[in-house]
């Protein structure tokens, strides 16, 4: 049992009144959400610990697990239920959009969740906002530690030296790969490209069979997140160092997009793929590779007629990167919060990353090392091969604005995959648009 | 509708003339109207008024939810008219993306469904059956409609193109991805999807329209032509003005379909003025930019609403 004192100001209700005076009840939640503002020096003494024994609580815990994934979750919050007599956690799942539309507006009025869990990218935002909390002492008192964690994961959650995020999971992109159309083209279907040559071979096999191989989407599922990766392993950065300004345009860059447009013209892709049209055709068996997100195991493993395998993504440029993100718990800056449920939540936050091995099984890859390293996951079919991406993962940097500014990207590369405007000019205006949402998200922040 | 009361029908108990079975109601209490006027008044404040004159204070702030807003005056609509400034541009781009679908899609959502409302107005057999088929797609959600029409006019997997590939036409049409064919395809869908719903209101119209006068126009010999020139459109004067204004803001509105089907591509430019407002108050919490951008485009719908208000005015002056 630990009972550290607490660095977290923004629960303190003295802290609230006191800035609270005169500015209205949503100005105090700002000023202290923003961290450096006056109640950041006051010091609330909430003792966290692995074990919740207060009062009866319940818990209001939101997520965006609409997916295959959710009814895991949903499991793992019964057995949470039915172990512990004093916590009541009660689960609400909303479309991701909705999700991050609604618990600002909810948290300001007092509402909404308690816990919740969100995207790495959206945790500088919401930060700067003050909708959600930091948690430095509620890690320091459950001794989270990087070491347990993937420090790259573990790193993306900091924001202005705070921490507002405990990693969940990580879910990079993967390389999906369908056997039958390989062996329609002569492949070896045991043996997935793994860099560019082998790559290439493959898609010109598969051209000479009138197959096109690897089709590319003007949308962020799959194109945007694929060229991500390809933008990272051509040695290129999407934001400058402190993240104020977009670099989409950098040379480096500009070559990734260039040659994922080069799959169109040489025919290994049709043009003008429409939402989603790559995933059914690589369900269809008219598309052989696909680089998609970690969840889509789920997706494809409820498919019987489809013969698929799963790799690491393939290297294109000159370093391995692949393009990742994060779910993490986080904990709601509500006005007159009730200490017994940062507790509770504390604890419950806690016990789920230590169960993670069954959220697990829904097609993500544990953030705690001690679970990923557990037999029982090596076990895993698909999860494991897509772990081994880890070292070289890339997240997005975590500073407000950025949800907004990947949006202005996502929109640059749909134009160049489209014909629109060249790669260079696409990915030049796209820096435009993600400077000046960049720049307003920081300066209100 | 009630409001298809015409003019043209008053029979012999509505007129002015007479005992006016209204007269009695002059002799109530002076707030009686105000009482009947009232749960409509309170709504119409409510949910109405008084949320359009908050975000009118709202587009003069920097607001977010959290925080203190800052009273920023003009700046929100001034930013939105700055040369070179990005959201400015994404603004007027959306705003002309909204103009393009109003002006494809207006013409043919009062025409197709006058003619449909016609034909299933004669004495067919079965008509109660095709006024449902029409009526069917109406009742659909917007998610539904975009999810069925984006994978039937996928350019590389979708219906549209193997059919036209079968009857020996190009098969590789980009709908939902390029112009003019994204624009093609949410007008086509937006049609399908909303032509029951004039359709039942002209009908309405229709029936209102008394059979004595097209009988009599026979007798004088007018053509199917004439009878329809002179006795059903000027019958559904009223109708059609309803019609106009209704069809001309949902139009202006529209989000939900191009939100699904194209996502905005190539690049935004289907992205419609609600879409991009939506994206700016709800995605970004950029509340007070939104309700700025909100009031410009409500100002061009109100002159819109004017000018249409003015043209049937001048036909019922020239009727």
């Amino acid at each position: 049992m630990n009972h550290l004192r607490s660095t977290m100001p923004l629960l303190s209700r003295r802290g609230f009144i006191r800035v609270g005076l005169g500015a209205g009840a949503a100005a105090a939640l700002s000023a202290c959400g923003r961290g450096n503002g006056g109640a950041g020096e006051e010091a609330a003494e909430i003792d966290v610990s692995r074990e919740y024994d207060g009062p009866a609580v319940t818990l209001a815990f939101w997520n965006g697990f609409t997916g295959a994934d959710g009814p895991f979750l949903r499991d793992l919050v019964d057995q949470y239920n039915q172990e512990h007599d004093n916590v009541t956690v009660e689960m609400n799942t909303l479309q991701w959009e909705d999700f991050y539309s609604s618990v600002p507006p909810a948290v300001s009025r007092g509402e909404g969740p308690d816990i919740a869990v969100m995207h790495l990218d959206q945790l500088g935002t919401n930060a700067a906002r003050g909708v959600i909390l930091p948690l430095d002492n509620v890690t320091e008192a459950l001794e989270l530690e990087e070491s347990d964690f993937d420090p790259a994961v573990w790193q993306a959650g900091i924001y202005q030296d705070r921490r507002y995020g405990v990693p969940l999971d990580i879910h990079p992109l993967g390389f999906y790969y369908n056997k039958r159309v390989m062996e329609q083209a002569g492949l070896d279907p045991e043996s997935p490209p793994t860099d560019r040559d082998s790559l290439m071979d493959a898609l010109d096999a598969m051209r000479s069979n009138d197959i096109q191989g690897h089709w590319v989407s003007p949308f962020m599922f799959t194109g945007g997140l694929t060229f991500q990766s390809l933008a990272y392993q051509f040695g290129g950065q999407l934001y400058n160092e402190d993240a104020s300004e977009a670099t989409f345009d950098a040379p480096e860059n500009v070559e990734a997009l260039e040659w994922y447009l080069s799959l169109i013209e040489e025919g290994h892709s049709p043009s003008d793929v429409g939402q989603d049209a790559e995933h059914v055709a690589f369900t269809n068996d008219n598309n052989a590779f696909i680089w998609n997100g970690i969840w889509m195991i789920q997706g494809y493993g409820e498919d019987p007629d489809l013969e698929w395998g799963v790799a690491e993504v393939p290297q294109i440029g000159s370093e391995p990167a692949v393009w990742g993100s994060s779910h993490n718990f986080v904990l709601m800056n509500k006005q007159g919060q009730d200490e017994n449920k940062i507790r509770a939540a504390s604890a419950f936050m806690n016990w789920i990353s230590g169960h993670s091995l069954q959220w697990a099984e829904a097609g993500q890859i544990p953030a705690r090392a001690s679970v990923r390293e557990s037999s029982e996951f090596e076990q895993l079919e698909f999860q494991p091969t897509f772990a081994q991406q880890l070292d070289y993962v890339r997240f997005a940097p975590p500073v407000p604005g950025v949800g907004d500014a990947q949006g202005e990207l996502e929109t640059a590369v749909g134009e160049a995959v489209l014909g629109q405007k060249s790669a260079e000019q696409a990915l030049a205006d796209g820096v435009a648009r993600a400077n000046e949402l960049l720049e307003s998200a920081q300066r209100e922040a | 509708m009630t409001a298809t009361t015409s003019d043209t029908t008053s029979g012999p108990s509505t007129g002015a003339s007479g005992a006016a079975p209204t007269g009695r109601g002059t002799h109530g209490a002076w707030w009686a109207p105000y009482v009947f006027l009232a749960p409509y008044l309170v709504l119409f404040l409510v949910f109405v008024a008084a949320p359009a004159i908050y975000g009118l204070w709202i587009s003069l702030h920097q607001w977010e939810f959290f925080g203190a807003p800052i009273f920023l005056g003009l700046e929100n609509y001034a930013r939105l008219f700055e040369a070179g400034s990005q959201r400015g541009a994404a603004f007027w781009m959306s705003m002309r993306a909204t103009g393009i679908f109003v002006v494809l899609s207006v013409p043919l959502l009062l025409v197709l469904p006058l003619l449909v409302a016609l034909v299933l107005n004669l004495r067919l057999r079965g008509r109660t059956f095709f006024r449902a088929v029409y009526f069917t797609p109406y009742v659909l959600g917007v998610a539904v409609v975009g999810l069925l029409w984006r994978f039937l006019g996928d350019p590389n997997i979708g219906a549209i193109n193997f059919l036209l590939g079968r009857l020996g036409l190009s098969s590789n049409i980009p709908w939902t991805t390029a112009l003019p064919w994204g624009w093609i395809l949410l007008v086509v869908l937006t049609v399908w999807w909303t032509l029951g719903f004039n359709t039942v209101i002209y009908l309405a119209g229709l029936q209102e329209i008394p059979r004595d006068q097209y009988e009599a126009a026979s007798v004088d010999g007018a053509n199917a032509w004439n009878r329809f020139w002179h006795i059903t459109l000027p019958g559904l004067r009223r109708v059609l003005v309803f019609v106009v204004t209704v069809t001309v803001l949902a139009s202006a509105n529209m989000f939900g379909q191009a939100f699904l089907v194209t996502q905005g591509a190539p690049g935004n430019r289907t992205r419609t003025a609600v879409m991009l407002i939506a994206e700016e108050g709800l995605g970004q919490f950029r509340l007070g930019s939104a309700a700025a951008m909100s009031y410009i485009l409500a100002l061009f719908l109100m002159a819109t609403s004017l000018v249409m208000w003015w043209f049937f005015r001048r036909w019922e002056d020239d009727a």
